[in-house]
């Protein structure tokens, strides 16, 4: 029983020591990032500071794919290996895609509202990005209701590849649905090409979500292995 | 050869337990009639408008009664410990899957046969002359919707709560095979050849290569054997 108790908490001390440097080069960056933000980008001039949102809004959905990509490496992962590392992996990135890729709906929903005049639109890159959020909610759902911890890594692991895989055909689906039922025209803007001021702050901005992502992944990972071992 | 023969006893095991009992089949037939009540109760007695629903209702219908009639595909093996023998028989136990999937498919065909002749019938609409381009769209809609079926029916059947679970994991899959069956629907019953929703069509082959091929190469992680 000693060496069960003493065995987590050293591997714990060990591997908090890099999510603690993550969890402050994060903080560090999202200063960084919000100084660029709201410091040095300068107001813009069709949109006013509305725009400023994206600063948030693309970090966050970048974010959230990069999350994605890492469950479909667990999910691919642990089908080939069977080992329950991998399995941890893929669920903690899903839970943190799903609140990067809500930050980017709802983030993009406060710009639609003074720019677009609706909160909510089926352009095809808002419902391909909704659908996206379903697929992977319905992930942690089942992940919820399969008690058994090796059976929900299989099927979890299953699921993840299966929605992988369907987000090209997702993406395809839901741009010809578009371009087929009324022209994009309101959505016109944005078009344009971004100055480099913008890019760099939208640089910024991504480097220090990256680094956040990174830092509630090494604590969600530091979660689930203990709860396994418990 | 031995494969398929695996396969089809399987499928052919599902179909006659299906003629017999007649479970799934009676159950689906008046669950199809009471949507197509609830639908026009929804929209209406305008008749030009349900016409021009009825791309849209006829696969939401067809949905319905997939989440019904597919999430059941492996409770009943569960009952009487059927599965223990479904995972004893030699060889590769992604021929389960693909019998199950051709028992799921002609369950939904016979559902989408009598949704049409009851869709023409209420809500006036004639569907004879677009009949061969409709089967075509058809085809390869209940394939995809019967390959995504059978996996995650055989993934929830163990599951507590598999009747919430189903839908929520289906739902979301299927939105890409939604759309284009209900696109490629809309333009056949306007009158325009199949060339016209060729991407869709393209699409939904793409779809249905995809989801059979990973239903085939995932079921033996669902099954664990």
């Amino acid at each position: 029983m000693s060496s069960a108790t003493s065995l987590p908490s050293a591997a714990g001390g060990a591997s908090s020591g890099i999510s603690r440097v993550l969890g402050w080069l994060a903080v560090l960056a999202l200063l960084a990032g919000l100084l660029a933000g709201f410091g040095y980008a300068p107001r813009e001039d069709t949109q006013g500071n509305v725009q400023r949102i994206m600063y948030l809004h693309v970090p966050s959905v970048l974010t959230a794919y990069l999350a994605f990509g890492l469950v479909l490496v667990g999910s691919a992962g642990y089908l080939l290996t069977r080992r329950p590392g991998w399995d941890r992996l893929a669920a903690s990135a899903a839970e943190i895609g799903v609140v990067f890729t809500a930050i980017t709906i709802v983030s993009g929903s406060i710009w639609g509202r003074p720019t677009w005049g609706v909160w909510w639109t089926w352009d095809a890159r808002l419902t391909a990005t909704a659908v996206l959020l379903l697929v992977y909610v319905g992930y942690l759902l089942l992940r919820a209701m399969v008690d058994e911890p090796e059976a929900r890594a299989r099927y979890a692991a299953v699921v993840g590849v299966v929605g992988a895989a369907n987000i090209p055909i997702v993406h395809f689906s839901v741009y010809w649905w578009r371009a087929l039922h009324q022209p994009a025209a309101m959505l016109a803007p944005g078009r344009a090409p971004m100055p480099d001021w913008m890019k760099m702050v939208v640089l910024v901005n991504w480097v220090a979500f990256t680094l956040l992502f990174a830092y509630f992944l090494a604590r969600r990972l530091e979660i689930a292995r203990l709860e396994e071992s418990a | 050869m031995a494969y398929a023969r695996r396969a089809f006893i399987v499928l052919w095991k599902d179909l006659l337990t299906e003629r017999r009992s007649k479970e799934s089949l009676n159950a689906l037939l008046f669950f199809t009639l009471l949507l197509l009540f609830i639908f026009q109760f929804a929209l209406g007695p305008d008749q030009d408008r349900l016409r021009a629903a009825v791309p849209g209702l006829f696969w939401l219908g067809l949905v319905l009664a997939g989440l019904l009639a597919l999430g059941r595909t492996f409770v009943a093996e569960r009952d009487n410990d059927c599965w223990e023998g479904l995972r004893l028989t030699p060889g590769d136990k992604s021929a389960i899957y693909l019998g199950k999937l051709g028992g799921n498919f002609v369950v939904m065909s016979v559902v989408e046969v009598l949704l049409l002749a009851l869709f023409g019938l209420f809500y006036d609409v004639d569907l004879v002359p677009a009949l061969p381009r409709l089967s075509v769209v058809l085809l390869l809609g209940t394939t995809g919707l019967a390959a995504m079926g059978t996996l995650f029916g055989a993934m929830t059947a163990p599951v507590r709560a598999r009747e919430l679970l189903f839908p929520l994991l289906l739902l979301p899959a299927l939105v890409p095979l939604l759309l284009a069956t209900v696109s490629a629907t809309e333009a056949v019953l306007a009158g325009q050849p199949l060339g016209e929703v060729r991407h869709w069509l393209q699409l939904l082959g793409a779809a249905d290569v995809a989801y059979v091929a990973i239903g085939i190469m995932t079921f033996d992680f669902i099954l664990d054997v």
